[in-house]
């Protein structure tokens, strides 16, 4: 009986060093998950994979200009879920040569009686260009806070990158408005 | 009362060494830390789970059967297909592995218990509150989820009928459950294994269950983060899957697809288990390629942690990524064929005979298969374009999932019930369970293929007319699926109430050490430890 016991406590270290171990496992993978949040953003960053653009403005870069490629950049806009305003590109689409700097207007009108926050949330398609696409100024760097009724013109200057992959002809660049009014305000 | 007395004191005079002697009525398999009665609370559940998410089928099924609405609301139709998935995958399929871990394992490696009995019960009984927060959304303002079981983001978090919180704590409880129960089945296969038993020398069994409880200690946990950020999305005003934050809902797939992947392995290696222990029982041979087997199934469990994005083809990504994804996926199907081939070369020239665990077995190899083969047709990025999110989609899994990972556990059900109940089952009524299964289960997911490649959408409950059909012929299949497996839980309760008397080892070509104690298997097996050379 004594024998018996002495094996099961030997047994019981050796359970806790597993379940210790297995426990830590269950943790870090835990703790995984939530790091795969900005390991994704990094990755995307590296490899523009998911078609996000800079955040923030960059100077012009380029090494001139590229005029035997002509490249067709789409403007497209869309409104998120209920957001009531009237939110379109001024111009649809225009052609750019690679290092070419070219400036667009972006109409919104907020037709609700209340002021609003809006926040444009860009893509561009095909995801791979994103890395390509330089903004130098854009509206969607900063919110657009409007006021009931009122309408604006937001300007976005950017060019495209000489060593944009020869296979891309066409870029679509998407915005998305979505009202943060409730986020800043809590 | 009187008999469950004597009932009890004659345990006391075989146990007298045991502490834990049985309780009587409803707290002995409350309070129950025996691995056997664990095992027997498992199965039981997922059968009822089985029957549960087998009803929800058949609703859909039924509104399938012709185009045009006419029984469910397409919202509750979503909610439908949603709960019909959740509970097949973590309320059948995954329990009903734990319990054959749960009664098996100890008896195939000479130990006396599971290593954590207390855990062991817990790891169940929370279960049951898993499924009734799932379930009970159903009666809600809100509805049950309607998300699909994958709960893509936006559409659990914005556009979710608000039924999100339910859903993320159940599926929370679920695997607080599931990854005790892996602890439990891992430390157990470590530490408890009877002297001279090398882990070469370990049962494929015992074997698939350990690599599974590795792989669900690893991506439960990421399952539990994810949902935790649809949570906080939707609740707490967080933005990890919405775009207006800076947030990427493609990000959710991602996470969520690094755990799916894996989960689906998770389903299907215990059945490798299973059907690579029964198929040499009945061809009287030694399973052909042993070691092979185990290296097959450890690759095949690490690949999965390299392909989650296989599901996602549709999403952009770019077309390294979509090569890589490719490549990968089809590279699983060399552990995977070296098992099929081995299952096939073990059967080559056996003195075969065809039992109901046979013939489940056999109707695993040759159906899981062409699951197999559609899921490398899946994994062609170009054809996947075509066959997303359709009925072919459907078709794979159900192949893979019914007439595999279910087929394999009626099998094994079949194989041990003699060990579990101390009776031989009704053999020409399991007969009828397995011929009426094997037709239906076929005429209900074979033309789904075809509904897949002719481009009828999954998760819709209206079609267009031409695939009505096929439509009619897979809902015809699928009531007498369902109803064929009242005949099991027939056998079932035969099966215990009596029957033919089962020796210790009821199969001559089996081979284990569950074979060597008494059937019914005594309550406390290997008290002292056989030894193994």
């Amino acid at each position: 009986m004594s024998e018996g016991t002495e094996q099961e406590v030997i047994k019981q270290q050796n359970n806790s060093k597993v379940i210790k171990k297995l426990v830590l496992v269950v943790f870090a993978m835990f703790g995984f998950g939530f790091a795969l949040v900005p390991l994704y953003d990094v990755f995307c960053d590296i490899t523009g994979l998911n078609g996000k653009t800079n955040s923030s403005g960059v100077a012009y870069a380029a090494d001139g200009i590229d005029t035997s490629r002509t490249i067709k950049v789409q403007f497209i806009t869309r409104m998120a879920k209920g957001i009531p305003w009237q939110f379109e590109p001024v111009t649809n689409e225009i052609s750019v040569h690679p290092g070419e700097m070219k400036f667009v207007n972006f109409y919104a009108k907020n037709k609700s009686h209340r002021d609003i926050i809006g926040q444009a949330v860009p893509s561009v398609s095909p995801g791979i260009a994103a890395g390509y696409f330089q903004k130098i100024e854009c509206f969607c760097f900063t919110q657009q806070p409007l006021k009931a009724g009122e309408e604006v013109e937001m300007g976005l200057q950017f060019y495209v990158d000489l060593d944009l992959p020869s296979e891309i002809t066409t870029l679509t660049l998407s915005y998305t408005l979505y009202d943060i009014s409730g986020k800043v305000d809590s | 009362m009187t008999t469950e007395t004597i009932n009890e004191s004659l345990d006391d005079v075989h146990n007298d060494d045991h502490h834990d002697h049985k309780m009587t009525g409803i707290k002995r398999w409350l309070y129950t830390t025996n691995h056997k009665d664990i095992g027997t609370l498992y199965l039981w559940f997922s059968f009822i789970m089985l029957l549960t998410g087998g009803a929800l089928a058949m609703v859909i099924r039924a509104e399938l059967f012709q185009p045009g609405l006419q029984i469910v609301e397409p919202d509750f139709f979503n909610q439908l297909t949603t709960v019909h998935g959740l509970i097949m995958v973590f309320g059948a399929i995954m329990p009903a592995f734990t319990g054959f871990a749960n009664w098996m394992i100890p008896m195939m490696i000479g130990a006396p218990d599971m290593a954590l009995p207390r855990m062991n019960n817990w790891s169940f009984w929370i279960l049951p509150f898993a499924f009734a927060i799932l379930l009970g959304s159903f009666f809600m303002e809100s509805g049950a989820p309607n998300f699909g079981w994958t709960f893509y983001a936006p559409l659990s978090t914005t556009y979710s009928n608000g039924s999100t919180a339910f859903f993320v704590f159940a599926v929370h409880i679920m695997g607080i459950s599931s990854i005790m129960g892996a602890i439990n089945i891992v430390v157990t296969i470590m530490n408890l294994r009877a002297p001279g038993m090398t882990y070469m020398k370990m049962p494929l069994f015992v074997w698939t269950f350990f690599i599974t409880g590795y792989l669900l200690i690893a991506v439960m946990p990421v399952l539990a983060g994810v949902v935790t950020m649809l949570l906080t999305d939707t609740y707490f005003g967080t933005s990890f899957f919405d775009a207006a934050g800076g947030g990427d809902p493609v990000m959710f797939q991602h996470i969520f697809w690094f755990f799916g992947h894996p989960e689906v392995y998770i389903m299907i290696l215990p059945a490798f288990g299973i059907v690579s222990t029964i198929i040499p029982a009945f061809s009287r041979k030694k399973l052909f390629g042993y070691s092979s087997m185990v290296y097959a199934t450890s690759s095949i469990a690490l690949l999965s942690f390299i392909v989650w994005a296989h599901h996602m083809f549709t999403t952009g990504m770019p077309l390294f990524g979509e090569l890589f994804f490719m490549y990968c996926t089809m590279l699983i199907a060399v552990p995977t064929g070296v098992k099929v081939f081995n299952w096939v070369a073990t059967m080559w020239r056996g003195s075969l005979t065809f039992e109901t665990p046979m013939l489940f077995s056999i109707a695993f190899v040759i159906l899981f298969t062409i699951g197999g083969f559609s899921g490398l047709m899946l994994a062609l990025t170009p054809v996947d374009f075509q066959y997303h999110d359709t009925y072919f989609v459907v078709a794979h899994f159900h192949y893979v999932l019914v007439t595999g990972s279910l087929f394999s556990i009626y099998a094994g059900a079949y194989f041990w019930l003699p060990k579990w109940t101390g009776h031989m089952y009704n053999e020409s009524l399991a007969k009828w369970h397995f011929w009426c299964s094997l037709i239906s289960v076929n005429l209900l997911f074979f033309p789904m293929h075809f509904l897949g490649l002719a481009g009828m959408p999954r998760r819709i409950p209206d079609y267009a007319l031409q695939f009505a059909d096929f439509n009619k012929w897979v809902s015809i299949g699928g009531f007498a699926f369902g109803l064929s497996q009242l005949i099991f839980l027939a056998v079932v309760i035969k099966c215990i109430k009596g029957g033919d008397k089962a020796p210790a080892k009821p199969w001559d070509g089996a081979e284990g050490l569950e074979w060597t104690v008494a059937s019914p298997a005594p309550y406390h097996t290997f008290s002292t430890p056989p030894k193994v050379d």
